[in-house]
């Protein structure tokens, strides 16, 4: 690409008087918003025309990767292919113009999908019902546990202030317990990155509000213990929350709510496909098992006795937290999936994702630290370098990877390992992609042995290199006005 | 007398005034620090309780006060430069608090019980 | 094996062998046998391209698309070409939040661009990457709130703030402990003597108003910073993003945070999403602002370039103590928002909301040349939006029944005879003209 022409920001390309909009002649009288009311300081946005709008943004777009672009081993993210056909059914010209408030009369034929997804999420995460507002996954932790909250306050049981979180979960489920107004209690993980039960047992009791877990956990291992854990949280009087974020295994193997969790959410932009669009919008479902249909959030979408479908708002429900029933176009994104799968190919999803992750594991192994052993799910954590004397480090392998044409995986996650390198393939991946990845990281290993500096300076070939982190927090820089 | 909380801050201790900052360990565990979040001159601090931040580009930290008192002075200097805490923290001090309670002093940790603590 | 998945059997043959496998059951040897799954799901088989296409085309069947006088927070604006071209390209599409600046400075940039028009639109200095929608950005605001007054967890919200943003409040509020307490109305507006009186104590640590509010009036919020900060509270404006080039802004009135839906920039309905919060705060609140923000700063060859900044208040280092649990961005959407900005400048943005006020002017007055309603609250000022009040035995659901028969939605019902009705640059005068006929006639 040209720099000079289209290096540049939108801003750098406004010229006053051009234009790229097209509206309809205004044929009504003017009306005017009364002085002291209306905006007075002169609006700054670019003023561009449409082929220089667009060629700036399809330059712009060659600067970044993608799934469509390359391998994407990112842990916990759940890189997957995002099917074409599921964006052309998101964007159905008449689905794409209703109106959230429009009568109801008027929308069935999306309520029904909300509702028939709703009803496919139940059976594959083993619970009696989902809801679908919430946005991303953080958003359908946080609602999972009101819904929790709404439970124990709806049996008086105000005792009930704690939410249990293992040392090795996501960063957002203490954020998302604290924002529920829950404090953190840490559980241990054992030497194989497993909940400790016997530190389990001794934390639970009558305050304890819900243990959160994610399984198989961060570090891609099963909670084979989790019958265990699961009847001892109940027997505490608290619930079980299961953390889908690492769901993709468990499909056709395993059904959260047959292992004794009570609430759930799935990412739908993890598991079923939906794209990430460079950090949202996502989708993040929460189900329940029967008795805590009642507090889901409002509104609810249900069929009624004469096969019509209502979305309804209900005093027993925690409350609303949407505007309201969530990223509905990202939810048909996830239906055209699971009708372009069937039940017949879902149930491999599972498998193979974790057979592709078993086979770059056994295949670095030793080149790599791998500090679990066991067959892992559909991701798997290296601590660093087998070989740690070169002084490279797991930024330096990230950053290396990326002149190979790879994103990097997920780092310095979890905080379990000094040097976490957590590897997530995914099974829409080739045996020739997980070949090329495994020989790039084969390389990189035996770079650092011999010529650890190339690995140390990486990268090499990307746009752009060694950005200036420490500067940038120092003195925030954050709108073209500050540039200038 | 410098005195230590085990979430490494440390109250220099002078007549009835504390100089509060971060111990050399935490200054080094942080890297560089981008920012100092700090209370306003007047503000009441509580001993254990939270005062403000520290953030570096890679983690941020609470900053618990080790004794109660009023701030009397904040570190101004920090505002511009925030990575003199790198440079000495001990010689950087964030807030100065005139004690109300200087009893306090007695639950912090000594050099040697807080040299301990940092491995 | 299905067209999205690569593996052919001899590839899974020759790969379990290097995993030292038989089969792909062994792999999962750690799950107890009775938690395992033994049936497959009680889901839909495999459907052709063809039949999914067709499935949809159904549910498509089973709606409408109206002409749209609903407003209520969702707008009908026209969407221009350009931005799905734009926003479908998977370079966009399909890639994660940019962790690495190396290989994402197309997400960086753009979310640079999106921060620089939404700090232009609302007049404050900073601006996260987006959030979700405007209701959980007004609640993220109100948290934010909280956490910059330290000890203080008492906020106030108008009557006059759209019913189901105040509502996500109110979950927000109930579960993080915050006391959110209810300015009440007077005449379509905030009651300015009530909100004084409520700030007397001291205790407030943020204010909660709307411009436009939920009945489309141009509220007068002079004094209301100047008191918030002498109480040392912070003033949050809740203002539909659009609306930001024809009314005084929250930069203008002195606000400390601005936050809203950002939907009416061109984004489709969508029967509710995905849309787009925004929140843009000063530059002294920087830190305190959850969410994701994009930075600018110079690469080792001293290009300009640009990053994910001031991570460290963020979840996944913060986790319980972090500013907030949002570890995302609407990403796409922000796109969408910066591709349409560009494209309408301020001239275009300023002629969208001249044919939006002009037309609900006109409108306004056609329906109550009717006879059959009339506005409810007259002497204030409102832009494209208002409440009309129906005559003695008309009700607002036959209005909508009436309309729905001649493909219009009338508007959204707010009490049995009351209408919130929202104009756009989507329907014509000859819509309007229709819509007042349809009345005239009841």
């Amino acid at each position: 690409m040209n720099r000079d022409l289209y290096g540049k920001l939108i801003f750098e390309l406004s010229h006053q008087g051009r234009r790229g909009f097209s509206l309809p002649r205004n044929e009504f009288p003017a009306y005017e918003i009364p002085a002291g009311l209306r905006r007075e300081t002169p609006l700054g946005l670019p003023q561009v025309d449409e082929p220089t709008v667009v060629r700036h943004y399809t330059n712009s777009s060659n600067n970044n990767f993608g799934v469509d672009t390359g391998f994407y081993p990112l842990g916990s993210c759940t890189m997957k292919y995002n099917p074409k056909i599921n964006d052309e059914m998101a964007a159905d010209p008449v689905m794409s113009r209703l109106h959230p408030l429009q009568p109801q009369s008027t929308t069935q034929g999306a309520l029904k999908a909300y509702y028939t997804l709703q009803q496919m999420l139940s059976e594959i995460g083993g619970m009696a019902e989902f809801t679908l507002n919430p946005f991303a996954g953080a958003h359908g932790e946080l609602t999972g546990l009101m819904t929790i909250h709404a439970y124990h306050d709806s049996r008086e049981d105000w005792a009930r202030t704690k939410v249990i979180v293992p040392d090795s979960a996501h960063g957002t489920n203490p954020a998302s317990a604290a924002v529920c107004g829950y404090e953190i209690v840490e559980v241990k993980s054992m030497a194989d990155g497993t909940v400790d039960v016997a530190d389990l047992k001794s934390k639970l009791g009558p305050d304890i509000a819900a243990m959160m877990m994610t399984n198989p956990n961060t570090v891609g291992m099963f909670e084979k213990n989790i019958p265990e854990i699961a009847k001892a949280v109940h027997d505490c009087g608290a619930l079980m929350y299961y953390d889908g974020a690492n769901l993709n295994p468990m499909l056709g193997v395993a059904r959260p709510g047959d292992m004794g969790f009570d609430v759930m959410h799935i990412n739908l932009h993890k598991t079923f496909s939906t794209p990430h669009g460079g950090g949202g919008p996502g989708s993040g479902p929460v189900g329940v098992r029967a008795g805590l249909e009642q507090f889901l959030p409002n509104p609810r979408v249900v069929k009624n006795a004469d096969g019509t479908y209502s979305a309804i708002c209900d005093d027993s429900a925690l409350g609303r937290i949407s505007s309201w029933i969530g990223n509905f176009a990202v939810d048909l994104r996830a239906l055209s999936y699971i009708l372009s799968l069937g039940a017949e190919n879902l149930k491999m999803v599972g498998p193979l994702s974790t057979l592709n992750a078993n086979y770059i594991m056994h295949a670095l192994r030793d080149l790599y630290l791998l500090p679990i052993e066991g067959p892992c799910k559909h991701e798997f954590v290296f601590d660093g370098l087998a070989d740690k004397s070169t002084g490279v480090t797991t930024l330096n392998v990230a950053k290396r990877l990326l002149d190979f044409g790879f994103h990097a995986p997920t780092i310095y996650f979890p905080l379990l390992f000094h040097e976490s390198l957590m590897i997530e393939p995914t099974e829409t991946e080739s045996r020739e992609t997980l070949d090329a990845f495994i020989a790039a990281m084969r390389q990189i290993a035996k770079e650092a042995a011999e010529t650890p500096d190339l690995v140390k300076d990486a990268p090499h070939n990307t746009p752009i290199s060694h950005p200036d982190d420490t500067e940038a927090a120092l003195h925030p820089v954050v709108t073209w006005a500050e540039l200038n | 007398m410098t005195k230590y909380l085990s979430s490494h801050e440390y109250a220099r201790v002078e007549g009835n005034i504390a100089y509060v900052g971060i111990s050399p360990y935490a200054a080094a565990q942080l890297g560089n620090v981008v920012y100092v979040d700090m209370p306003e001159v007047g503000d009441d601090v509580e001993a254990g309780e939270d005062f403000g931040a520290i953030e570096s580009v890679k983690a941020a930290s609470d900053l618990y006060a080790p004794v109660s008192g009023a701030v009397i002075e904040i570190n101004e200097a920090l505002i511009d430069n925030p990575r003199l805490v790198n440079e000495d923290p001990l010689a950087n001090w964030i807030i100065k608090v005139e004690m109300t309670n200087p009893a306090e002093l007695d639950e912090l940790l000594d050099e040697e019980a807080y040299a301990s603590v940092c491995h | 094996m299905h067209r999205y998945l690569p593996h052919t059997e001899q590839d899974i043959e020759q790969m379990l062998q290097a995993c030292h496998a038989k089969a792909l059951d062994d792999l999962y040897c750690d799950v107890p046998a009775e938690l395992r799954l033994k049936r497959d799901y009680d889901l839909p088989a495999e459907m052709s391209e063809k039949e999914v296409r067709d499935f949809f085309a159904s549910l498509r069947d089973d709606c409408r698309t109206l002409t749209c006088f609903g407003g209520a927070g969702f707008y009908d604006h026209y969407s221009p070409a350009v931005i799905s071209a734009i926003t479908s390209r998977s370079e966009f599409l399909t890639a994660y939040t940019p962790y690495q600046p190396e290989i994402s400075q197309g997400t960086l940039q753009y979310i640079f661009e999106y921060q620089s028009m939404m700090t232009a639109l609302t007049g404050l200095d900073v601006s996260n990457a987006s959030m979700y929608d405007g209701a959980t950005a007004t609640a993220e605001a109100m948290m934010m709130c909280v956490a910059a007054a330290r000890k203080k967890n008492r906020v106030l919200i108008s009557a006059t703030v759209n019913p189901i943003v105040a509502d996500v409040c109110r979950t927000y509020a109930r579960y993080h402990k915050i006391a959110l307490e209810v300015i009440p109305e007077k005449d379509g507006v905030t009651s300015r003597a009530e909100f004084e009186e409520m700030m007397q104590a001291g205790d407030v640590a943020g204010v909660i108003v709307a411009a436009p509010n939920y009945y489309g009036i141009v509220e007068d919020y002079a004094g209301y910073a100047d008191l918030c900060h002498s109480k040392k509270a912070l003033l949050v404006m809740n203002c539909p993003a659009s609306a930001l080039a024809a009314v005084r802004t929250p930069g203008e009135w002195g606000a400390d945070i601005a936050v809203g839906d950002a939907q009416s920039l061109g984004m489709p309905l969508n029967y509710g999403g995905p849309y787009l919060g925004y929140m843009c705060t000063t530059k002294a609140l920087i830190r305190k602002m959850p969410g994701r923000i994009v930075g600018a700063t110079k690469d080792r060859d001293g290009k300009r370039v640009f990053v994910l900044t001031l991570q460290a208040r963020e979840q996944h280092i913060r986790r319980e103590k972090a500013t907030s649990n949002i570890c995302s961005n609407q990403g796409l959407m922000a796109l969408y928002a910066t591709v349409y900005l560009s494209l309408m400048g301020p001239e275009g943005l300023k002629q969208v909301n001249a044919l939006s006020i002009d037309g609900a002017h006109y409108l306004a007055g056609q329906l109550e040349s009717t006879g059959k309603m009339s506005l409810q609250y007259p002497d204030k000022p409102f832009a494209y939006e208002f409440l009309m009040r129906l005559s003695d035995g008309i009700t607002a659901d036959r209005v909508i029944d009436a309309c729905l028969a001649q493909g219009i939605f009338a508007g959204v019902k707010v009490a049995d005879d009351m209408l919130l009705i929202a104009c756009t640059e989507m329907q014509t005068k000859a819509d309007m003209d229709k819509y007042a006929s349809i009345v005239n006639s009841l």
